[in-house]
């Protein structure tokens, strides 16, 4: 049997996947080198193609389709992960003390999170940053408000059965406080699946942004690669490459997140790498 | 002999490349005879059930897969068949019964809809003509109403009648052979009784030969003709099922016999200690669940599972509280170490009424009361070292972890464990050695009394010996006194000099063993005592 | 099943549904809390040009000096009788606003369910059937690129190769208006709109569906019944199509019951893509005149239609499992 770090990398679509991931990462931590000055700048002529003087040509007002893409990076990835770390954090909360406590307090924390997962989430994220003006700190709230639910259940799932196991009964009969079980014995047998269901909701944090800057909901002073298809979009016509470049980035990105989150879960759980 | 349904020659499964060993079975044959039941005896991982899927082909290929050997079926090779030649023999001439009926079971299916497709698929028979003979088998094999029978789905039925379907769909065809793998194994033991007598006589009735997985000496006892044991994927001995239980010539057989508990109490009574004082005394316990309806059903059920209990354990006493499943056993026991809070009644530790106790004021008590767990895989933090683990209880609490930590090693040893294991990781260890682990944990805050809920059903006849004999063992030691929870009445005839027996969240019975086990007054108990399998034959012994 | 056990539970779901409903109405109100000034001058449009009457009297309407569980009693009372309020921007009160685009959004939302779920599960059953195959491969392979695609990127892309290169399928809009078909004519006409927008909002389900399926059916092939059934003689195909398809079907109609709600919202960014016109665009169109209260009654009854949808699916899951207890 090998070690997950062996399990994980070893797999080409991971090695792949992680190579891409952290290509992404390091033009949106470089972006400010790669691409100095505002990616909003004019810099040439507008739709200026492809492999010319830009990589990618401009766009409609002659701005570096390139240097936005860089910029894009930066907004979707740190978007998308604060977003994500805050579902994570409040949606193991709730998971967590609704499957410990059980009875009343399951009850109320289940159906609110039903009630969130009920909801059109997409439509309730655009009421929401509507409301609050858009700007980067309300594309998280937005995004992270409703993306918790499929963690707390997912932690609730974890925190039910690893509760009825008997460890955890012993620790009780052995007089160990609440907070020490939850912490101590419980939640880090729940890490696994929660790393998963985490790093994939990244992906879906990615694609939650993109939509809401593609329908001009973005944050107006940052650059983002759902910003630059929905600025393109009307000259689909004319420069196609306005909208599949930035399309492109977005689609390899998420795959990579997908496919990376696959491999932790066959790797965290070799039993199901033969299926 | 010419008079062999089945011959396995040499036959050889082998395992995946990550197993702990090459194959599953090696190089068995067998035979199995017209008119008689085969039974094939072992521990787990002795590779009984693996042969028993190779027959039919129904292995988890290609990881599980057949390397060599032949099973021969009526001067045919079953390995070397078609796809569609296997398809013919399966269920029309060998049919298959398996261990836990609940999943084995499409539950999206009626029951007479599955006993159908097998008549189905083997005759050109009319869907009147099958439904009479369903109807028919169903009888058969005893089901209440079988026309009523045909349109339930499984979850509606008990476990017995789950049995039922199963062997009546065996049986539909009158196959020349029934495999049957551990088929009573997930049942209670009255109901184990019915469907062992329900085989015997079908087989006596209809002349199929069968061929019966097991992992218990008092089934094969009850119902077998001939006996194979396996153990590690070889056949040890093999022979007529009076002589090997008799006079077992291959020392595993001996040494498993050996561990089987007997019946015969062996604690008795003595009298100077009958005025021993109370050490847990519990009084008119009552607990009512709310039936977990879920989302889908408003009217919750309530469901009484223990229903006005009184018991007591005195000092230096062990009690065992028998039932099967459903009974309410195991809840009381919770309630008692206070894993649930009692509805009603008293629950008095040395004299103080502890019943009612939120968790944070009962942490006092916790020293006198400790639990020891069924499932050894479970009951261990698989992310804790073993030291850890055991030194839990003193470190809640208030003993220094450096001291807690020693303590741990010493308490090692008493259970037959290295100290050093106090360093590693329960996955490190077998079922066994865990349930020792286990043990060492209760015993590190030196209680008063042991609640042990089922402590060795989960694990093979020999270790269960060991695991026995070391709580024995430790008794005395520590001056513990027990409650002791099992189905298993030799369990209990062999640890306890004292018993209650549980039936539907009541005690219908109370006493000494001894005196129980000679003269069972309540029905249920009687009943209990009679589905006991192998009982003749242990008293024999 | 009897007629009777359907209804009860019927029943028993819609009053289920009443504190789902409920609670929309009071996240309605909070966020309406939220939002910067008073209710009055953000459901005015606080862009402006509303007179400043109509504001004063929308205060008086929700009681806005009186305490905050009094304005939320009234909010609740005002919905309840379905008035949702006045659209100053469309001049129009936004009950009949919505109910206009409520058809078109139904039918892309219903074609878009019936082709991303039909269509999910035969290529996860084909895919399960032939795994570890090419022919899995390649199912599996597309169904993952199409699970990580943005939906208005979908929309674009397929504008470009079947409207813009190819001119095969109309680029945008629910029906030709200028050319004033009838009857038969008509149908045709808004199916071939229908086509590209339904497609870009089932490729994303139906990858999801597909891949779900796919799973589960593999992990049947693993279950004790399975065994049984093999044991019976049964050929593969028999179990498969017998056994296993309904058994692995269960949670596929789970997730698409959970799934409504992002099916909804996705029809947004679709319907804003191919001018559709339903809901999401009506929810575009009144983001951008920010014309909150349009926003918010958009929100209010897309949510009934969630609710209204999940219903029907836990009738399709009752009919599917006869475990599930109803009394």
């Amino acid at each position: 049997m090998h070690s997950f770090s062996q399990r994980f990398f070893a797999n080409p679509r991971v090695a792949l996947s992680l190579l891409w991931l952290s290509f992404v990462v390091l033009l949106a931590i470089a972006a400010p080198i790669i691409a100095p000055g505002s990616p909003f700048a004019i810099v040439a002529k507008p739709f200026a193609p492809p492999l010319g003087d830009f990589l990618f040509g401009t766009d409609s007002l002659g701005r570096d389709l390139m240097a936005g893409l860089v910029h894009g990076a930066r907004t979707s990835l740190l978007i998308a992960i604060l977003a994500t770390l805050a579902a994570v954090a409040f949606g193991t909360l709730v998971g967590a003390i609704a499957g410990f406590y059980g009875g009343f307090v399951d009850d109320i924390l289940m159906r609110i999170t039903e009630f969130f997962q009920t909801i059109p989430a997409f439509i309730f994220a655009i009421v929401l940053v509507a409301i609050l003006a858009p700007s980067g700190t309300s594309l998280v709230i937005a995004i992270a408000t409703v993306s918790w639910p499929p963690i707390a259940r997912v932690v609730r799932g974890e925190v039910l059965t690893i509760k009825a196991r008997e460890f955890v009964q012993a620790a009780i009969v052995a007089g160990q406080r609440d907070m020490a079980i939850l912490f101590g014995q419980v939640l880090p047998n729940a890490l696994s699946p929660l790393i998963v269901t985490g790093s994939l909701l990244v992906a879906n944090a990615i694609l939650i942004e993109s939509a809401l800057s593609f329908l001009g909901l973005g944050a107006p002073n940052l650059m983002s690669w759902g910003f630059q298809i929905g600025a393109g979009r009307a000259f689909l016509r004319d420069a196609w490459w306005l909208v599949t470049v930035p399309g492109i980035a977005i689609l390899l990105t998420v795959l990579s997140i997908n496919l990376a989150g696959e491999g932790l879960n066959d790797a965290l759980n070799p039993r199901l790498r033969d299926l | 002999m010419s008079d062999a349904v089945l011959t396995i020659d040499n036959l050889t499964v082998s395992l995946p490349a990550w197993a702990d060993r090459p194959h599953a079975v090696n190089g068995v044959s067998l035979q199995v005879m017209r008119k008689e039941i085969l039974c094939v005896v072992g521990e787990s991982g002795s590779g009984k059930s693996v042969m028993a899927k190779a027959i039919l082909r129904l292995l988890p290929e290609p990881h599980v897969r057949v390397a060599g050997g032949r099973v021969i079926y009526e001067g045919q090779d079953l390995l070397a068949l078609s796809a569609d030649g296997i398809r013919v023999i399966r269920g029309g001439r060998i049919a298959m019964i398996f261990q836990e009926p609940m999943v084995a079971l499409n539950p999206l299916m009626t029951v007479g809809r599955q006993t159908d497709e097998i008549i189905e698929v083997h005759t050109k028979l009319r869907p009147a003509e099958r439904r009479k003979r369903i109807v028919e088998v169903f009888g058969d094999v005893r089901l209440p109403e079988p026309e009523r029978m045909l349109a339930s789905y499984p979850h509606e039925l008990s476990g017995g009648q789950r049995q039922r379907v199963m062997i009546a769909m065996a049986l539909a065809l009158e196959p020349a052979l029934i495999i049957a793998d551990e088929p009573t194994t997930a049942l209670d033991v009255t109901t184990q009784a019915q469907i062992l007598k329900l085989l015997k006589e079908l087989q006596a009735k209809h002349g199929t030969a069968i061929m019966f997985i097991t992992h218990d000496f008092g089934v094969v006892a009850e119902i077998a003709d001939r006996v194979a044991v396996m153990r590690q994927g070889v056949l040890v001995e093999h022979g007529r099922g009076k002589d090997i239980l008799r006079h077992p010539q291959h020392d595993y057989t001996r040494a498993l016999i050996a561990a089987v508990p007997s019946l015969v109490p062996r604690h008795t009574l003595r009298d100077a200690r009958s005025g021993a004082p109370s050490l847990l005394s519990v009084s008119g316990l009552e607990k009512t669940f709310a039936g977990r309806g879920g989302a889908f059903s408003l009217g919750a059920q309530r469901v009484r599972a223990v229903a006005g209990v009184s018991l007591e354990v005195q000092k230096g006493r062990s009690l065992a509280l028998v039932g099967e499943s459903g009974s309410g056993k195991s809840t009381l026991a919770r309630c008692i170490v206070g894993l649930e809070r009692a509805d009603k009644g008293a629950i008095r530790l040395e004299g103080t009424d502890i019943a009612g106790l939120s968790r944070a004021k009962l942490r006092p008590y916790r020293k006198a009361l400790q639990m020891v767990f069924q499932d050894p895989f479970a009951s261990l933090n698989p992310r804790w070292r073993v030291g850890d683990i055991i030194a839990q209880g003193p470190v809640v609490a208030g003993t220094p972890r450096k001291t807690a930590l020693g303590e741990a090693r010493e308490l090692l040893r008493l259970v037959g464990l290295d100290p050093k294991a106090a360093d590693r990781y329960p996955h490190e260890f077998s079922g066994g050695q865990r349930q020792r682990i286990g043990i060492a944990r209760a015993l590190a805050v030196k209680p008063k009394l042991i609640i042990a809920d089922e402590p060795v059903s989960a694990l093979d006849v020999s270790v269960q010996k060991q695991v026995l004999d070391l709580l024995d063992e430790l008794r005395t030691t520590f001056d513990l006194s027990m409650l002791f929870i099992t189905h298993d009445l030799r369990v209990a005839a062999h640890v306890c000099e004292e018993i209650a027996v549980m039936k539907d969240g009541a005690i219908v019975e109370q006493g000494s063993t001894a005196a129980i086990f000679a003269r069972p007054q309540h029905a249920y108990t009687q009943a209990l005592l009679a589905s006991v399998p192998g009982r003749d034959w242990q008293t024999c012994t | 099943m009897g007629g009777g056990r359907l209804l009860r539970y019927v029943i028993r779901r819609l009053l289920q549904a009443i504190p789902v409903v409920l609670g929309v109405v009071v996240l309605n109100f909070l966020l309406l809390q939220l939002a910067p000034g008073d209710a009055a001058t953000v459901l005015a449009g606080e862009a402006g040009g509303a007179p400043l009457e109509y504001i004063q009297q929308l205060r008086q309407r929700f009681g806005l000096d009186q305490p905050v569980l009094v304005q939320l009693a009234l909010y609740i009372k005002n919905i309840l009788v379905l008035d949702l309020g006045y659209s100053f921007r469309n001049a129009s009160p936004v009950l009949p606003l919505i109910l206009a685009r409520l058809w078109p959004t139904l039918l892309l939302m219903g074609t878009t369910l019936l082709l991303s779920v039909a269509g999910g599960v035969l290529l996860g059953l084909l895919a399960a059937v032939w795994v570890r195959t090419w022919k899995d491969h390649v199912i599996s392979f597309a169904a993952i690129i199409a699970y990580a695609m943005p939906l208005f990127w979908i929309g674009l892309m397929l504008i470009l190769a079947f409207s813009i290169k190819l001119g095969w399928l109309p680029t945008s809009g629910m029906e030709d208006a200028a050319a004033f078909y009838e009857g038969w004519e008509r149908v045709v006409d808004i199916a071939k709109h229908l086509v590209l927008p339904s497609i870009t909002l089932a490729l994303f389900y139906m990858a999801l569906y597909a891949r779900l399926m796919r799973a589960t059916m593999l992990e049947q092939h693993g279950l004790d019944y399975v065994t049984t059934a093999r044991a019976k003689g049964l050929t593969e195909r028999q179990i498969t199509v017998r056994h296993m398809v309904r058994n692995a079907l269960l949670p596929v109609v789970t997730v698409a019951g959970v799934q409504i709600g992002g099916l909804l919202g996705g029809s947004v960014v679709v319907e804003s893509v191919f001018a559709w016109p339903g809901l999401g665009q009506l929810a575009f169109q009144a983001l951008f005149a920010r014309d909150l209260n349009l926003l918010l009654g958009i929100f209010f009854i897309s949510s009934c239609l969630v609710v209204a949808v999940n219903i029907v699916i836990d009738i399709v899951y009752l009919v599917l499992d006869p475990r599930i207890r109803v009394g």
